[in-house]
């Protein structure tokens, strides 16, 4: 029985001339060629755009259905389409991306500072303006050695460290759930501009491995393609505990994904499911990950950096504290608007906090018990322009890992249909034909200039507030203000409101 | 009247200093005369003096120059005082009493000894009486503890640098260092606390210019233990030293350099272990950087540093006659009191410039 | 070679065997070894370790060659995520034994804790083999995706139950062999068990022999005279029909 209408209506105007570009862009199967014209199934769009992106003659728009209920704002539409859903599967909803839940957004609270006079701003096509970063462990002093010269030598032995040029990094995104061509691609942008990519779970194609000083390899708790080859073949390691758009649980490759690629590079038999159980089976406890952040320092004789990427739950401060306290070099935040290549809707969109408050709190929490040096933060989820950039590092991040984003200068329009393997854009795919829609050079370079643009503008608010150095914004939450907010917020953020 | 800053302290300034190398003394009214010459760069709202070597009778004992809100307050200081410590002397600091300026509080000065019993398990000398002193400034309302060295002395209040000085009849002491700031507040509460120098232990601080990178400055310090209550960039400069030198065990050189590092194009070019250092020094000491327009004079027993950032947005200028060195923010002022010198420059962005006291035999 | 551990942190023991094994040291006798962590971890050279004492958690973690001859009991996850060479417990294993390996094989003459054997994986000709003589603990073969596990349930008083509850919950790959069978009731619901033919059998006896060796068994016939039975996953898609799309 058929109780929802169309999400979407697609129009074909009569300046259509019938070359069925669209038909073949279509990955969805909602455009047909019938009675000599192009007809369309409206239940099939996902409004990803594809066809409208490439119509030579612009006859087709994409438009919501028309379809009025009568108001309610408890009953909303998306509720009742969930429920229909369920009724008629008896299945737990899928879906791809980030929660598109109408939660507050605490980037666009806060509004960053500037230099009026009492102190200059500084204009940076002129003068220095720096944006590297080092990730890893630092001591909380150094010891120095000075010969009868004067000369000065450094004694303390430092931690492996992650060089950036930029404190952006490219989320971790695994072969399965992304196409090869998004890996080469961010793998590709990471070395033009010296910063790293993340694999995700899904292990390390050997195309990649030409680029291995950028990226960092994850160990989840599938535990796929993981050997000792893998583990060394990278600038870090990172051990996923969690992930902000699903929060304390598992994941889960559905078999027809597992082509013959995804299974030569995660060592399973192509066809059957590849589960990422919920824990670690190896972690149940704090001290557990303390021996499992050792075990790959063994297995790499501490010449890696071992983080640990955590998902934004309530009590984040005490846990990011316990990681740290671990032997954590690195801990990734990963916030509830943080995207995913699947996830059960209920938790996707219900579970989590968002990341500028953790974000907040663990930098905080840290410093309270002078650790904050043991440990860089990234902070992700979320993370869309410049300005978040700017004020993820102002709460005290060390860098921020962006995935939808880079995504999203590949191409994706966020229809939100990763999970269906159908991506029109060649992304969220393993469909050979689509795959090769994503142009790998193009890709770089399209890359390459976002990231470029944002450097540019984190360099002109740099500027602006007076300091020539990334550092001296990092943790500096007196350049920030709150708008909008109450008093309890402004608390966990450790701002000020605006006007004080 | 000992309403403090809530916002953050917004200022520009004069400074001045000058020094013997040799440890001859120098009267008090020749920095003052040199500090009055930079008038223009005051605004009356705060003037202020660091003197070395004028208590040379007690140059053994801590002396505190703490100054108080009214007689409750000052008594109990004194009673916590005489607990942890042995009140050797304890004065009025001398002022010319015809004169008056806005707000004056009370003004105390104590020798103090600390008997070896009363520092706890753990703690030196001088880490015991930084708890002191951040006692008495966080947890005694009405108080506040502004000088705290040995054989040194900080004077300091609202009026122009100038007026300070004759209330505090500065031409009757005699110092080998003495370092002067005036004050041009854009915000500021009135309260004597807040005029510079700056200082803890024997170090004093006078600062021209605002720090940039102070909110990210003042959270690293409060890792370590130090409470940053004056909303002032000196304090913050004052703390980081003695984390870096004085807690770090930094060699001089290297903690300066922590605060306004070679930038990482320069580092790039180093030979290797000089990169190495300076590529830890930056890693480890980001949240040290003093980013922004800054000239500071630093004081201590043993010398006088000054030091711009690293892209010299304020201005300094020094100059040497014989064993004398001059630092100060506008070469007149130097000219008021040393017509002649033998050499006069202005140091390079972020580079230390030293005046040391001669070891003597 | 041999290295006295006695009072050695695990940092310090590693870093001589690997010392040893980069100089080329073929076989190291480990003495006095008491809880050092990680010993074998990340060796991918085809040495051998003989331990004498009580080694730490993660013994053999990520280790792809050595041979690891543990002369009394190992602790928690005994061969985590190892990708070849042997390692043979003369005693008892604790929980989570043999986690996520892709090769190599684990025996043990004794029992295993929990979860023994979780999320092994088998890719082409890798394929994992765990021989246990006693019983084991609840969850045996949870998310088992591939490689065989082999519970003989010799070593165990005679009341005990050859293998806890829940036997092979998740299991989408691989099989378990259990000798004399195990009670339905605990297996996953999406697990079949099913009588072992004679060529299964001969596969059996192979690896029991190997086991036999291992630890001077001579009964070999014995053993291999009661019924076994197999744990079969019935999908490899346990869970495809759990979402809607």
């Amino acid at each position: 029985m058929r109780m929802m209408p169309p999400e979407f209506m697609v129009k074909i105007s009569d300046s259509c001339i019938k070359c069925k570009r669209c038909i073949n862009e279509c990955s969805f199967g909602a455009l047909r060629f019938e009675n000599d014209r192009v007809v369309a199934d409206h239940d099939k769009c996902a409004a990803c755009h594809r066809c409208t992106a490439f119509c030579p003659a612009h006859a087709i728009t994409v438009e919501k259905f028309p379809a009025i209920f009568k108001d309610n704002y408890l009953w909303s539409q998306d509720v009742l389409k969930s429920l229909w859903k369920q009724s008629e599967s008896g299945a737990k909803i899928l879906t791809g991306a980030g929660n598109d839940k109408p939660y507050p957004v605490f980037w666009d609270k806060m509004l960053l500072d500037a230099c009026q006079v009492t102190n200059p701003s500084i204009d940076p096509l002129r003068e220095p303006m720096e944006l590297r970063t080092y990730l890893g462990k630092k001591p909380d002093k150094l010891e120095f050695w000075q010969d009868k010269k004067g000369d000065i030598k450094l004694t303390t032995v430092m931690e492996p460290q992650i060089k950036l040029e930029t404190p952006i990094i490219f989320a971790g995104m695994s072969y399965g759930a992304v196409s090869l061509n998004v890996q080469l691609i961010l793998a590709g942008a990471a070395r033009e501009l010296g910063t790293i990519m993340n694999t995700g779970e899904g292990g390390l194609p050997q195309e990649l491995s030409e680029y291995k000083d950028h990226i960092v390899v994850q160990c989840a708790s599938g535990r796929f393609g993981i050997n000792l080859s893998y583990l060394n073949s990278c600038a870090a390691i990172e051990i996923k505990i969690g992930q902000g758009a699903k929060p304390g649980i598992g994941g889960h490759l559905p078999g027809e994904k597992v082509t013959e690629e995804i299974s030569r590079t995660r060592r399973i038999p192509s066809g059957t499911d590849a589960i990422s159980p919920a824990p670690h089976h190896d972690i149940y406890s704090i001290e557990d990950l303390r021996q499992l952040i050792y075990a790959l320092k063994e297995a790499t004789r501490y010449k890696k950096p071992v983080g640990v990427k955590i998902a934004a739950v309530h009590n984040v401060a005490a846990i990011a504290s316990g990681v740290v306290r671990a032997g954590a070099d690195m801990i990734t935040i990963d916030g509830f608007r943080g995207g995913t290549g699947a996830a059960p809707q209920v938790i996707r969109d219900h579970v989590g906090i968002p990341i500028e408050l953790a974000l907040a709190r663990v930098d905080e929490q840290l410093r309270r018990e002078g650790i904050r040096h043991m440990a860089s933060i990234i902070a992700s989820g979320g993370i869309r322009q410049s300005a978040d950039v700017l004020k993820a590092i102002a709460l005290g991040a060390d860098a921020v890992a962006i995935g939808t984003a880079a995504l999203v200068s590949m191409g994706c329009h966020l229809c939100q249909k990763c999970h269906t393997g159908l991506c029109a854009w060649g992304i969220a795919t393993q469909k050979p034909e689509l795959i090769k829609r994503l142009n790998v050079e193009e890709g770089i370079k399209r890359l390459v200039n976002m990231i470029k643009a944002w450097n540019l503008e984190i360099k002109e608010i740099l500027g602006a507030l007076g300091v020539n150095s990334i550092e001296s914004l990092r943790g500096s939450r007196e350049r920030l203000r709150g708008v909008d907010m109450d008093e309890v917020y402004l608390d966990v953020l450790g701002i000020k409101p605006a006007g004080r | 009247m000992f309403k403090r800053a809530e916002t953050k302290d917004i200022s520009g300034c004069a400074v001045v200093g000058i020094m013997n190398e040799k440890g001859k003394t120098i009267r008090g009214d020749v920095i003052t005369s040199a500090i009055a010459v930079m008038h223009e760069r005051s605004n009356g709202l705060g003037g202020g003096f660091a003197a070395y070597g004028i208590y040379p009778e007690f140059k053994d004992y801590y002396a505190f120059h703490i100054m108080f809100e009214d007689e409750g307050v000052k008594d109990s200081v004194e009673t916590f005082l005489q607990d942890s410590m042995v009140v050797v002397k304890s004065e009025a600091i001398p002022i010319r009493k015809k004169m008056s300026l806005a707000n004056t509080p009370i003004l105390w000065r104590y020798f103090l000894e600390v008997p070896k019993s009363k520092i706890p398990a753990g703690f030196s000398e001088e880490d015991f009486i930084v708890s002191v002193v951040m006692r008495i400034n966080t947890r005694f309302n009405g108080a506040f503890i502004f000088s705290s060295g040995k054989n040194m002395g900080i004077f300091k209040g609202l009026g122009y640098p100038e007026d300070v000085s004759r209330f505090f009849r500065l031409e009757e002491y005699e110092a080998y260092l003495w370092t002067a700031h005036g004050r041009f507040p854009t915000n500021t509460p009135g309260w004597w606390g807040g005029a510079h120098p700056f200082g803890l232990l024997d170090w004093a601080v006078v600062h021209n210019g605002e720090i940039s990178s102070y909110g990210i400055n003042k959270r690293y310090l409060e890792m370590f233990g130090y409470e940053c209550t004056l909303m002032t960039d000196t304090e913050v400069i004052v703390y980081m030293l003695d984390l870096l030198l004085r807690k770090h065990n930094l060699p001089q050189d290297i903690a300066l350099t922590a605060l306004a590092p070679p930038f990482w194009k320069e580092i790039d070019e180093m030979d290797k272990n000089k990169k190495e250092a300076m590529t830890a020094l930056r890693m480890v000491y980001g949240s040290a950087l003093l980013n922004g327009p800054f000239s500071i004079i630093i004081s201590s027993t043993s010398s006088m540093i000054g030091m711009t950032d690293r892209i010299m947005l304020r201005p300094l200028v020094v100059a040497r006659k014989q064993d004398t060195v001059y630092m100060s923010s506008e070469e007149s002022a130097i000219r008021e009191v040393c017509q002649d010198p033998d050499e006069v420059w202005s140091p390079q962005g972020g580079e230390p410039v030293y005046a040391r006291l001669e070891e003597r035999a | 070679m041999k290295i006295d551990a006695k009072g050695l942190n695990y940092r310090e023991l590693n870093e001589r065997i690997h010392d040893a094994v980069s100089n080329g040291v073929e076989e190291i006798d480990l003495v006095n070894v008491l809880g050092q962590r990680y010993i074998g971890t990340g060796l991918d050279r085809e040495v051998t370790l003989n331990i004498y004492g009580t080694p730490g958690s993660d013994l053999g973690a990520f280790m792809d060659g050595p041979i690891i001859n543990v002369f009394g009991s190992g602790q928690d996850d005994i061969g985590n995520t190892m990708n070849g060479g042997s390692i043979i417990i003369h005693g008892d294993a604790g929980n989570v034994a043999g986690l996520s390996m892709r090769t190599g094989k684990i025996f043990i003459k004794g029992s295993v804790g929990y979860r023994a054997g979780i999320h092994m994986k088998a890719y082409q000709d890798q394929c994992p083999v765990m021989v246990v003589g006693g019983r084991a603990g609840d969850f045996l073969g949870e998310y088992m995706a591939g490689g065989k596990l082999i519970l003989l349930g010799i070593f165990k008083k005679e009341k005990d139950p050859v293998a806890g509850r829940y036997i092979a919950t998740g299991m989408h790959g691989g099989v378990i062999y259990v000798r004399g069978g195990v009670n339905k009731n605990q297996v996953g619901k999406d697990v079949a068990v099913e009588e072992v033919d004679n060529e299964e059998k001969a596969e059996i006896k192979s690896e029991v022999e190997e086991f036999c060796r291992h630890f001077g068994i001579t009964r070999i016939d014995d053993i291999m005279a009661s019924p076994f039975v197999k744990l079969l996953p019935k999908s490899s898609r346990p869970y495809g029909k759990l979402y809607a799309y």
